[in-house]
């Protein structure tokens, strides 16, 4: 990224544009928008088959659970209802949307990793050095996303240190976690491979951080569009679609 | 354009574009063709974990400390036909067990004659598809021996069992294939925590198919059928959940 492909040195009010995202990771990220929609929606389907929550191996109706549906509050229930896929409860529909779309999640995430690392993305464009992370920096970097401020002058076109660990966590950690625990919930995976419930402490802890993992999703999601909207909505979308990415013109 | 407007379409067309796509994938999921693609995911699912895992792996066993203090209930909790309720009355003294089908030897056997063949114990946890789970102890003959002594015949792929409480009038059923069917774990339980299975378990005897969903694990077995194809059985998906539910027939997901 940031390789310039329109210039104009220095003429005030010029626009300098930018290919900002390669090719596999604006395909990556459509998919993932449209596949995560479905995961949430139809996910929420199924939760509320037995919206209790446990840790440990096993958790049902007799024993104690850590959170459960009537716990929640109205507004929360309400929008969880408002996302259901399909919109009427149907355990069987939600599966067949969440174990296909499943499959669409990880091979999408297994191959745009493999190509990121061929193409440097994640080396040039999201591995954190040490000195991004020293306090002042950090500090720096959320006084700067205060002032609404997201680009360095110098590096417009960098990703600020924020950015880079919020993008991290969710490629890294996050959608894998959510991968993990739900093969762990897999009855058959768990003979094949009993080490999924090794590292997670059981099928019942596996479910409930499956949940968790998801509710940091929706999060970073949150936290992504109004971002992007603070940002400059249309220059940002237009760099995930076309990759062209104009600089702004306060940092150009 | 002013980033105002361009902010606020932003907003609009998201939410719009979300509302189309929450009703596309109800329309979707009730479209013929499109239902095709999206229950194509449980044939994917299973050739992938059929594909990449070990075939016979066995399901996690556990201690006895690790076991549901209370193993809870679902389904059918009693049968409560004539014929089941006359069953119970007489301690399962005229149950008879009917192995058939596709078999050169069909067999027709007593409750003490399940209890005499070696069996197997495991404790093992019960994963219900609606989220919950449970761990028991269970205990009985495995199911492979029964076909083994009923000769079961090379045409065999598929062994559906037949069980005593009804679903909208009919025996429920459910059904299997060879890979399960042989697997070491996958045994005929008269026995839960230690006490002969009760009637709200499944007495006198359900199926455990470890690696699978609850609704696999049928309860009240009254005859087990060796077919070469699901496509005569109930409406040809293998089971009552699947025929009327549209669950899956492969459940180990």
């Amino acid at each position: 990224m940031n390789d310039p492909i329109a210039y104009s040195d220095s003429v005030p009010g010029s626009v300098v544009v930018v290919k900002r995202h390669k090719l596999a990771t604006r395909v990556w990220h459509w998919v993932t928008v449209v596949t995560m929609f479905i995961m949430i929606g139809s996910g929420i389907g199924i939760l509320k088959a037995h919206p209790r929550l446990y840790w440990g191996r096993y958790g049902a109706n007799f024993d104690s659970a850590w959170t459960t549906l009537d716990q929640w509050p109205s507004w929360l229930v309400s929008l969880l209802n408002l996302l259901t896929i399909p919109a009427s409860y149907n355990l069987a529909i939600s599966r067949r949307w969440h174990l296909l779309f499943a499959l669409v999640l990880s091979f999408a995430l297994l191959g745009f990793m493999v190509v990121s690392l061929i193409n440097r993305h994640f080396q040039r464009d999201l591995r954190v050095r040490a000195a991004e992370l020293s306090p002042r920096e950090v500090a720096h970097d959320v006084r700067e996303h205060l002032a609404f401020r997201f680009h360095d002058p110098k590096r417009p076109g960098a990703y600020n240190i924020l950015q880079k660990l919020s993008y991290v966590a969710t490629i890294f950690v996050l959608i894998p976690v959510m991968i993990l625990t739900g093969l762990a919930m897999s009855p058959n995976m768990d003979a094949a491979w009993p080490w999924l419930l090794e590292i997670f402490g059981g099928r019942q802890s596996a479910r409930s951080i499956h949940f968790i993992a998801a509710t940091g999703l929706v999060l970073f999601i949150i936290a992504h569009l109004a971002l992007v909207i603070l940002a400059g909505a249309w220059n940002e979308v237009r760099s995930m679609i076309t990759g062209r990415w104009a600089v702004p013109e306060d940092v150009a | 354009m002013s980033s105002l407007i361009s902010r606020r379409s932003l907003v609009v067309g998201a939410t719009i574009g979300a509302g189309a796509l929450l009703t596309g994938c109800d329309k979707i999921a009730a479209n013929p063709e499109a239902r095709k693609i999206l229950f194509m995911g449980e044939d994917m699912n299973r050739g992938l974990q059929r594909a990449l895992t070990n075939r016979n792996a066995l399901a996690p066993e556990f201690t006895p400390a690790q076991m549901s203090p209370i193993f809870r209930s679902n389904g059918t909790r009693d049968p409560g036909t004539p014929g089941y309720t006359a069953m119970v009355a007489n301690n399962f003294a005229d149950y008879r067990l009917k192995v058939g089908g596709l078999v050169d030897r069909p067999l027709s056997i007593t409750l003490p004659q399940l209890r005499q063949m070696p069996s197997r114990t495991q404790i093992t946890r019960h994963d219900c598809v609606e989220g919950w789970s449970a761990i028991g102890k269970w205990h009985g003959p495995k199911l492979g021996a029964l076909l083994q002594a009923a000769q079961i015949r090379d045409t065999a792929r598929y062994i559906v069992f037949t069980c005593a409480d009804l679903y909208r009038g009919t025996p429920y059923y459910e059904s299997i294939d060879l890979i399960d069917a042989f697997h070491p774990q996958t045994i005929l339980a008269w026995a839960l925590n230690d006490r002969v299975l009760d009637v709200a378990h499944g007495a006198p005897v359900r199926l455990r198919v470890e690696r699978q969903l609850g609704y696999k694990h049928a309860k009240y077995v009254m005859a087990i059928d060796a077919v070469a194809s699901l496509a005569g059985i109930g409406k040809g998906k293998g089971g009552y959940w699947e025929d009327n539910v549209d669950y899956d027939w492969y459940a180990g997901i």
